[in-house]
């Protein structure tokens, strides 16, 4: 995880780089502005964009945890990892989208897991 | 059908709206801030060039970013500093936008335009944009107004990218005492207009805190070091406003 | 700050994005004005001390062909200049004037 938050430069590319960490930060000043003069619009395009942009790099964000190959997850095999993370979420869905059956049936799943299939 | 009767003024066909359109541009040629705006991405465009940058990169983060102390930001830390920390950086260093979009766009409104038309104007507003916005939209009626600042904002954009092409061209051929020179121009700038722009004790003592505290935290090599800065010197500052207004209130 | 804390922050960062700004933005309008322009204060303070830890930051570890150049030289040119815009009417164009000369004179004598 930290070599994802350390990326630099030469891992994604200058142009890639100026729209990410130049172009977006900088214009969300400019958007939130005209937000204010049009009205604070839920359902405008803009918004619902940045909400798509902001949710896929969350998962983004998800993914690197679950699979990251350093930290305190490492010593878990990934197939463990990547089983407790569906059953939670199984669990979520079927506990009428509960989230606290999610985390619970997660957190119980990767405990069992390490401590049969784990090393 | 439109209501004869109705005061609501109409959008201009599109001949008049390019008309008010180069007439934005002509604003924008005419104005002391297309120099000044020249003159400071010549000095951009070198460094983008010394710090190895590629021309059509310098060019594409003037027309996305328009933002002087952004590039200067992007330019100087992208290849050294984490990303996540140049997007604080970055981020920090346009609040200003808010209010100055939340400013001018209503001049520009008018019952029927939509949010679309006000996105161009949104990305073009930059100081020296919005300051001769100010001054020249009120003396036009109000439908001509977007055309107008649209023009104007491309007007001083396409100044700024030019001087930034001929930086960036002048760096790679200049002997190294001229290239020193040009690129000695960013700081320069940089530290003229924020001390003309500084008109409270609150910025002054925040650009001299932030002078000497950057290179000290720097020297501590604990990553993040322009935040640091940021906050420390930033914090420092605002926090003898805080006092001065407090000891103010007492007197009175 | 750890690389733990790190990941911590970033998924606290952009989780709340979608969502949370727009409410906090609604709450922060409907307060006075007077929270509103401290906090704004408080901001350009900490911009104003970012930009100047950039322009730090590029005299003390310049790029290229300005790296060529003595830090006295280039420290003495940068004081020089803001003194000029300082006696001059507060003219910035007289700064960066007399800030190059120091710098490019101060260069050919001193290396």
């Amino acid at each position: 995880m930290s070599a994802a938050l350390h990326a630099t430069l030469q891992d994604i590319g200058p142009v890639l780089a100026l729209i990410l960490f130049g172009f977006l930060p900088n214009e969300v000043w400019r958007l939130v502005g005209l937000m204010l003069v049009h009205g604070l619009d839920e359902k405008s395009q803009i918004i619902v964009w940045v909400r798509a942009v902001a949710t896929a790099m969350l998962a983004g964000v998800l993914a690197q945890l679950i699979l990251s190959t350093s930290g305190p997850l490492a010593s878990i095999p990934v197939s463990v990892r990547i089983g407790a993370s569906v059953l939670g979420f199984a669990a979520f869905l079927i506990g009428k989208r509960s989230v606290f059956a999610g985390v619970l049936t997660g957190e119980a799943a990767i405990l069992l897991g390490t401590y049969f299939l784990g090393t | 059908m439109k209501n004869p009767m109705s005061v609501e003024p109409a959008d201009p066909p599109a001949h008049v709206a390019f008309q008010v359109f180069l007439d934005g541009i002509v604003a924008a040629v005419r104005s002391v801030f297309f120099y000044v705006l020249i003159g400071n991405y010549v000095g951009m465009g070198a460094l983008a060039h010394e710090v190895g940058f590629s021309f059509w990169w310098m060019a594409l983060s003037t027309v996305l970013i328009w933002a002087a102390p952004a590039q200067v930001i992007l330019v100087s830390t992208l290849s050294t500093a984490a990303l996540f920390e140049v997007a604080l950086a970055v981020t920090l260093s346009s609040v200003r936008f808010l209010p100055m979009v939340a400013a001018i766009l209503p001049t520009m409104r008018r019952p029927g335009v939509r949010q679309r038309d006000l996105i161009l104007p949104m990305h073009l507003t930059a100081i020296s944009v919005w300051v001769e916005g100010m001054r020249l939209l009120p003396l036009m009626p109000v439908e001509r107004r977007i055309a107008f600042y649209n023009g104007l904002g491309t007007g001083l954009m396409s100044g700024a990218v030019i001087g930034g092409a001929v930086g960036f061209v002048l760096a790679a051929k200049l002997p190294p005492l001229l290239s020193a020179a040009l690129l000695f121009f960013t700081p320069m700038a940089i530290l003229m207009s924020s001390a003309r722009n500084s008109r409270t004790l609150l910025d002054g003592l925040a650009f001299a805190l932030g002078l000497v505290v950057g290179p000290v935290v720097a020297a501590q090599k604990i990553g993040l070091d322009l935040m640091w800065t940021g906050l420390i010197a930033g914090t420092m500052a605002y926090g003898v406003h805080r006092l001065r207004e407090a000891r103010r209130k007492c007197v009175s | 700050m750890s690389a733990e804390l790190h990941s911590y922050l970033i998924l606290i960062v952009i989780g709340f994005l979608p969502s949370e700004v727009w409410r906090w933005l609604g709450i922060a309008l409907g307060r006075g004005l007077d929270e509103q322009s401290e906090i704004i204060l408080w901001v350009r303070g900490v911009a104003t001390a970012l930009i100047a830890g950039v322009i730090a930051r590029i005299v003390l570890i310049p790029p290229g062909a300005l790296a060529g150049v003595p830090l006295p030289v280039r420290l003495a040119a940068l004081a020089g200049g803001f003194l000029g815009f300082l006696l001059i009417r507060r003219s910035a164009f007289a700064g960066v004037v007399i800030g190059e000369g120091l710098l490019v004179l101060g260069a050919l004598v001193f290396s």
